[in-house]
């Protein structure tokens, strides 16, 4: 499915006190295509992701997903958040199968459909590697397992959209990779298109066919990057060359655009001051 | 020993909360004994238990525990049945937030005791104005207690449901009131405990029978052994109700507990 954001304006707050969470955003994504969202904080990457989400309504502008605009949540468009959005009363099967007690699924539901339910939470679990830990609480795994279970979940409604909060940002470096390849491959497999949210400069290469990077203050687009790797991606790619002119330039631009040039520029000035102060 | 938040055995545990309980007990049976405390002023614990013994064998214990339990448990059931529901949709919509929780909020800080003349007033002197205090006792703060519990609900929790096409309704059936469930009950089970508090209170009104009436009608004789059985025996049914509770929070919730 394509998403299209025509003039997407987000208001906070109202008028004397009102801030821009969003100014212009003008954004297409392809079918497929795997698009991932930088920037300093307060830049509005999230509340773009939960506009498209339907979690959050936009002030002015178009969002539409496949020509239709969007109202609210739907099953179209599954979201996964940085944590606690798994049920921790539900073991991990349980967490998997949630959405086919909802109604929306439920409705004009035949037993073959049933049985197809049955055999996709299956094999989620073991795409996902999660067959040995089927039985478990949440609160039982790790923290990557944890994100394991929340992606198997918003896959298993079959989503063409599959939004992701920052979803590996509290994992330790090592797991991150892991998940990295895990969700590249669930891309592949899936065919959905992916819209994801991270600080991670490294992260939105490694995994983005593109980059979106977005500055602060009024929150918006700065610049659009395409990433020059092959389609498919190994970790080997972090250290090629074209990589690493990119990250570069990611980073100087968020510097730039977050105001922290400036302060870095300060601190410089300062030590420059401190040493000719002091006396050889 | 002293680290902050040091785990300690189970033993230990156990020990330290045996010396934590004999120790009070100790120094009353010492203070009775040899503190040339005048008797009616502090009974000795043999006292009491022997006024126990004889409250259970000649006069009417069991009555009288039955039916303050009882009291207590139509009070704080009675408020429970409304005040969750309430709670809940305190706790799910600003809207209702708005209008109710600051009303809530005024009408809890205004003391149960002095609702006694209104109450009279209104419901009579029989069972039901028992009941009544209790409810006025637990039921306010009950209330916005469990408007806390949902909302402590983490928002991803509901947010995730919402992205996955669940209604309203859904919502709150499948993830807010689970979700809330374990801290609901130990909500319950610590407005039970202030339920028991206002016991007392309770059987100021016109009763002749209950573990607070006999506390009272002991005041006026200077039956001090008596009150302390009382007040001792509320203590021991509070918390046995307590663990009761603790227990079913154990076998309802594996999730939280096994590990």
């Amino acid at each position: 499915m394509k998403i299209q954001c025509n003039n997407v304006w987000k208001f906070f707050g109202d008028a004397p006190k009102r801030t821009t969470a969003l100014q212009a955003v003008n954004l297409d994504i392809a079918d497929n295509e795997f698009v991932t969202l930088v920037g300093a904080s307060g830049c509005g990457k999230s509340t773009l992701l939960r506009t498209l989400a339907g979690l959050e309504t936009h002030s002015k502008g178009d969002v539409l997903v496949d020509g239709k605009a969007i109202t609210g949540p739907g099953q179209d468009r599954a979201m996964v958040f940085q944590h606690y959005s798994l049920y921790p009363w539900l073991r991990v099967s349980e967490n998997i199968r949630f959405c086919r007690q909802l109604s929306a699924q439920t409705r004009n539901r035949s037993s073959a459909d049933v049985e197809a339910a049955s055999g996709r939470a299956d094999a989620l679990l073991q795409l996902m590697g999660l067959t040995a830990s089927a039985d478990a609480y949440p609160n039982q795994l790790s923290g990557g397992m944890q994100q394991r279970v929340a992606i198997a979940r918003a896959l298993m409604g079959k989503p063409q959209i599959l939004l992701m909060d920052e979803p590996f940002g509290a994992l330790d470096a090592q797991t991150r990779e892991v998940m990295h390849d895990l969700i590249l491959h669930v891309h592949r497999l899936e065919r959905t298109t992916i819209v994801f949210v991270t600080h991670d400069v490294e992260e939105a290469i490694y995994l983005g066919h593109r980059v979106v990077l977005m500055a602060p203050r009024p929150g918006r687009i700065d610049s659009i990057y395409e990433v020059p790797l092959p389609a498919k991606r190994e970790q080997d790619m972090k250290l090629a060359p074209e990589f690493l002119q990119l990250k570069r330039q990611l980073l100087d631009r968020i510097r730039e655009t977050s105001g922290m040039k400036t302060d870095l520029d300060q601190l410089q000035k300062l030590t420059q001051l401190a040493e000719e102060r002091t006396p050889e | 020993m002293w680290s902050i938040r040091l785990a300690i055995s189970r033993r230990s545990y156990g020990l330290l909360a045996l010396v934590g309980l004999l120790v009070p007990l100790l120094g009353w049976t010492m203070l009775s004994a040899f503190g040339g405390v005048d008797p009616v002023f502090l009974p000795g614990p043999h006292k009491v238990l022997q006024r126990i013994g004889n409250w259970a064998l000649d006069d009417d214990l069991w009555g009288d525990a039955f039916i303050s339990t009882l009291r207590v448990v139509s009070g704080w059931a009675l408020s429970a049945l409304l005040a969750v529901p309430l709670g809940l949709m305190i706790g799910s919509w600003r809207a209702v937030q708005a209008l109710l929780e600051p009303l809530t909020d005024f009408i809890r800080y205004m003391p149960a005791v002095a609702f006694i003349p209104l109450v009279m007033l209104w419901v009579g002197i029989d069972e039901g104005a028992k009941v009544a205090i209790i409810f006025i006792g637990t039921f306010f703060q009950m209330v916005l207690m469990v408007a806390e519990d949902v909302r402590r609900v983490p928002m991803a929790q509901i947010e995730a449901a919402q992205t996955m096409g669940a209604t309203r309704r859904e919502v709150l059936e499948k993830v807010i009131l689970p979700s809330a469930k374990p801290a609901l009950l130990d909500t319950l089970r610590i407005t039970m405990g202030w339920a028991w508090t206002y016991l007392v209170v309770a059987e100021l009104v016109a009763a002749n029978s209950g573990l607070g009436f006999a506390i009272l009608k002991a005041q006026r004789f200077l039956q001090t052994d008596k009150i302390f059985a009382g007040i001792l025996l509320i203590g021991l049914m509070g918390l046995a109700i307590d663990q009761l509770f603790r227990l079913l929070h154990r076998k309802a919730f594996p999730w939280l507990h096994g590990r």
